[in-house]
């Protein structure tokens, strides 16, 4: 028996909005959340632009208990631990009961550990002062913190994996869980992923010379996916989280149904043909959005919008090619397609959770979101698809079917297809 | 210090550690701290090394070891700034 999975609810720590009405007011109006970084001049940077969310830090103590929220410090966790409670809220759930929910797992991912917390480790040991540590260390530099707090709030008693697949993270997680569901081991899973760049990451990027560094000071102009002057990407931070449900255990409970995730795909191209440690194997890509494609049952053609990778780095030309050649389609007969990287920067692991929230959100409210920075569309682009796929503005119109993926480091592909809930299948 | 003085700053320092705060009130010497406070044993070393820090003391592996109650937690500070 097949079964399906629906999305019923939200959460989202963006660097162009905290929660979801804020986050879906901004990339309706293409709000851009890069900022000036004035510490990263100091540090000698090329680049100091990033996306940090404005996060009042006070407010997680109506998402843990005050003894948890005394001593609680990995900013990754804090974003994680917001989006999360916040999907679960926004599907209709309470926060602290007292059972244990055996249906219910978490599937949630980051991709590096926080240096920063990591550093007040370091000194400490160093100094000789290992025993002023205490005890709330280890439980938030585990590489499973963001799923320990998650599922020790929520009381979940199903699978709790915390992954970790570089840029195709947040993707590959909510694949996961759709397959846990699908596969009959869960009803329900809390999916997402959280990232937060601190210097000490920003800095072994901007050494790579694959950041945005000509737009210092007009940060929101940084982030430029598909456009000829894009010339690297922004990082970003923050976490997107969905709650996936069983179709038939979320109508038990008269949920609120946003969209169904159809299926998806997550390969690697081996590092093989053309793919490398940091690049991705065209034959790789092609295959995960087939796969997707196939696995979510619907035609090439029924794409109404692709939610790119789309970093603003050389790899977008690529990128393109690879979807046209992924769907057969190309010219006027590509389906729009933007980058949300393109307000919030390149949110590493989050951005497969953050984009996917508004993949959801752009079917629910039937719209294309903008582009913006894409005054001057590449003509390798051009060369393979239509400019009218290219919005700079918000568009509306109907949206059946989104296609959103992402490719990470390490040559890792993930593909999900959404579509708009129909209860007629 | 005496014993009464230690008591009132003692318990700032279990304050974040306590859920219910007002079982903080009528604390004595008897009053356990994992099964009267409903203190997570784990945080017992965080509330040694907040008071050491409050103290500028150092209270060893040994004498943390007996504290179980506010009385022994009185005692290990009481000994360390005689």
């Amino acid at each position: 028996m097949s079964r399906r999975v629906v999305i019923t609810g939200l959460g989202v720590v963006a660097p162009n909005g905290v929660g979801v009405p804020e986050f879906l007011a901004s990339i309706r109006q293409g709000v851009s959340g890069i900022r000036y970084q004035p510490g990263y001049k100091d540090l000698h940077f090329n680049s100091q632009v990033s996306g940090i969310p404005v996060f009042n830090w006070d407010l997680l103590k109506n998402y843990v208990s005050e003894i948890t929220f005394h001593g609680l410090q990995g900013h990754a966790l804090g974003y994680g631990i917001m989006a999360a409670l916040d999907a679960w809220r926004d599907a209709g759930n309470s926060v602290g009961g007292s059972e244990t929910l055996w249906d219910t797992g978490c599937v949630f991912g980051s991709s590096v550990s926080e240096c920063d917390v990591v550093k007040k480790i370091i000194t400490r040991v160093d100094a000789g002062e290992a025993k002023k540590l205490g005890s709330r260390v280890i439980e938030q530099m585990m590489n499973s913190s963001i799923t320990a707090y998650i599922s020790g709030r929520l009381g979940l008693g199903n699978r709790i994996v915390a992954t970790s697949a570089a840029c195709a993270t947040g993707t590959q997680a909510i694949l996961m869980g759709y397959e846990y569901i699908q596969q009959g081991v869960a009803k329900r899973m809390v999916v997402g992923s959280s990232e937060h760049v601190d210097p000490y990451i920003f800095g072994a990027f901007d050494s790579m010379r694959i950041l945005s560094r000509k737009f210092n000071h007009v940060p929101e102009q940084a982030s430029r996916p598909m456009s000829q002057s894009a010339g690297g990407f922004v990082p970003g931070s923050g976490s997107g989280a969905l709650i996936l449900e069983d179709l038939d255990f979320a109508l038990s409970r008269h949920a609120r149904i946003y969209a169904e995730l159809l299926g998806g795909a997550c390969n690697s191209g081996g590092q093989r043909n053309g793919g490398s440690m940091t690049a991705p194997a065209a034959p790789g890509v092609i295959r995960c959005i087939t796969d997707a494609v196939t696995n979510a049952g619907v035609s090439p053609d029924s794409i109404d919008l692709i939610s790119g990778h789309l970093t603003a780095t050389a790899a977008d030309p690529l990128e393109i090619q690879n979807w046209c050649l992924a769907l057969g389609r190309n010219g006027r007969n590509f389906p729009p397609v933007n980058s949300l990287k393109s307000m919030i920067g390149h949110s590493l692991s989050a951005a497969g959770s953050i984009e996917s929230v508004a993949a959801v959100l752009q079917i629910v409210h039937q719209f294309v979101h903008p582009n913006i920075n894409l005054e001057d569309p590449n003509p390798e682009i051009l060369r393979q698809i239509d400019i009218g796929c290219l919005p700079t503005t918000m568009v509306e119109r109907e949206i059946r079917t989104v296609a959103k993926a992402n490719f990470g480091f390490g040559d890792v592909n993930a593909c999900l297809i959404f579509s708009k809930y129909n209860q007629n299948g | 210090m005496d014993r009464r003085n230690i008591l009132e700053e003692l318990k700032k320092v279990l304050y974040p550690y306590t859920e219910n705060k007002e079982l903080l009130q009528n604390i004595n010497d008897d009053t356990n701290l994992v099964k009267d406070l409903k203190i997570n044993s784990a945080n017992l070393v965080d509330i040694i090394i907040d008071a050491e820090a409050k103290y500028n003391i150092e209270i060893d592996f040994d004498s943390a070891e007996k504290i179980i109650t506010v009385g022994n937690c009185i005692d290990a500070i009481a000994e360390k700034i005689k």
